[in-house]
């Protein structure tokens, strides 16, 4: 008798979300993510990628489908649980420190889970240390560089011990040792990933695997190499490589 | 933004001043129990109150606080003073003659009252301020039983303010490159529109933030975090509001 296979981390099955003055978010989103999967998804501004991430941990709920998270499906019973297993990176790290010191903003997470004491200092270090903050407990986050803000921003759902990790835009505003660092630290974790982005090359060098989710919906999936390599699906859903990946034809057609 | 924040102070070197190795709490209470001796003492007791300044003076050598810094830091109570200053022209009662003006009596002692607490309130908590860090003062606050609630909201301010301030300058600078100068209060339409738009995007800051908090499993309830404490050394701070409150009794006592 085989054993049963696990679920897959991330399903997300005919998903649709709407604003309650009616604007569309997203329209009938299918997507299925692997366990230690990393996914891209790609998209235009406005395309409906942050109203997705926003669906992975219950922030916001589907008007209709469903979510399941590891078999868990995400409902109000399951909040605690999903976010638990769920951590969302979001663009702008100033919105996700916002405690005094970025020992205590490392400490909310698990200390909402109920730890205390010794175990949610250990879970504090642990966390820093795995980003390469250890020692930064008693900073201020105003008080660190940009790039390392978005780290002490990853090292706050660390701490919570996730099983997924979901980043809305990591590449944003870092400086190209920042932005290598970030990839080199998010391969290394080896958890399964989700990244939206419209930074096809950091995609390309994350993710084996991307989606493009356009006009609310996903409009296409496949390898990551393939897809950069189709100029005309990448010109249809407004991406494009930037002009010197394109003549130095490491992606032929894109 | 990448670099570092430029009000970074050395906070080791403040805390190895006698003040600043004190547990945040113990400071707060003193700073509460001077203030509230300064404002016991009766506007008259002239003598009393130049025994509080000694004191303040004293807490600011043991924080090694340089006098013009204090100074400086005291001009926040300029638009007290100005108030304090009219009250001696537009007072009732008996007057007197300074230099061939008629003052009213009862309205210099009222601005002298003014003057002189609101002096020694700021003086006392700017030494608070200057030799505790702020993340210390906040969980010293907590750790005196004050509101979790109110510490957190206190603590996304103080977070928050170098961003918002940051923010507005931004909008200001935007502004006046394109040419805006109001001089008087009808041009001043633009500055006002910079007004609405800064409580738009706190708005939408505190929706983010909102988000984030939620992410990490923050259901309405504020767990503690591990937060800086020093070991709690009553003495000789204590001293500092038990004289002020002494020179306060003696003279309220006949």
């Amino acid at each position: 008798m085989s054993a049963p296979s696990a679920p897959p981390a991330i399903e997300i099955e005919r998903v649709s979300f709407a604003y309650p003055d009616g604007t569309a978010a997203l329209s009938e989103v299918n997507l299925t993510v692997a366990p230690g999967e990393r996914v891209a998804v790609l998209g235009p501004n406005g395309s409906g990628k942050t109203t997705l991430v926003l669906h992975l941990n219950g922030i916001l709920a589907p008007t209709s489908g469903r979510i399941t998270i590891e078999g868990i499906c995400v409902e109000p019973g399951s909040l605690a649980e999903v976010r638990r297993r769920v951590g969302v990176v979001f663009q702008d790290p100033d919105d996700q420190l916002f405690m005094p010191t970025v020992g205590q903003d490392v400490a909310f997470g698990p200390a909402n889970l109920g730890l205390s004491g010794d175990a949610l200092s250990r879970r504090v270090l642990g966390a820093l240390d795995r980003v390469g903050l250890a020692g930064m407990q008693t900073r201020a986050p105003h008080h660190l560089s940009f790039g390392q803000r978005r780290r002490a921003a990853l090292a706050t759902v660390l701490s919570m011990d996730p099983n997924v990790l979901v980043f809305d835009e990591p590449s944003a505003n870092l400086d190209p040792v920042a932005r290598r660092e970030l990839a080199e630290l998010i391969v290394e974790l080896g958890h399964t990933t989700v990244i939206v982005t419209h930074d096809l090359l950091y995609a390309a060098e994350l993710c084996p695997r991307s989606v493009i989710l356009d006009d609310h919906t996903i409009v296409a999936d496949g390898p990551t190499a393939a897809l950069l390599a189709d100029s005309d699906l990448l010109g249809a859903h407004r991406l494009e490589l930037p002009r010197c990946v394109t003549l130095s034809g490491l992606y032929p057609g894109g | 933004m990448t670099g570092r924040h430029p009000g970074t102070r050395l906070v080791a070197s403040l805390c190895s001043s006698p003040a600043g190795a004190l547990d945040a709490s113990v400071k707060v209470i003193c700073v509460v129990g001077f203030v509230t001796a300064v404002v016991a003492t009766p506007p008259r007791a002239v003598l009393a109150f130049a025994v509080d300044a000694l004191l303040v003076l004293a807490a600011a050598a043991a924080s090694c606080l340089p006098a013009r810094v204090l100074a400086r830091r005291m001009s926040v109570e300029t638009p007290f003073v100005i108030f304090a200053v009219l009250m001696p022209f537009i007072g009732t009662g008996p007057r007197m003659d300074v230099f061939g003006i008629g003052v009213s009596v009862p309205g210099c002692w009222a601005a002298w009252s003014i003057i002189v607490k609101a002096s020694l309130g700021v003086a006392a908590a700017i030494v608070l301020a200057w030799s505790t860090p702020t993340a210390e003062i906040l969980a010293g606050l907590e750790r005196l039983r004050c509101p979790r609630a109110l510490v957190m909201i206190a603590g996304f301010m103080v977070r928050y303010l170098d961003l918002v301030a940051a923010e507005l300058r931004r909008l200001q600078i935007a502004r006046i490159s394109r040419g805006d100068d109001p001089r008087w209060l009808w041009q001043g339409r633009a500055v006002a529109t910079t007004a609405g738009s800064m409580f738009v995007r706190c708005f939408e800051r505190g929706e983010r933030l909102h988000a984030a908090m939620a992410s990490r499993g923050f259901t309405g309830r504020f767990p503690t975090t591990a937060a800086p404490q020093r070991p709690r050394r009553w003495f000789p701070a204590i001293m500092w509001p038990l004289v002020a409150w002494v020179v306060a009794l003696a003279v309220l006592i006949p």
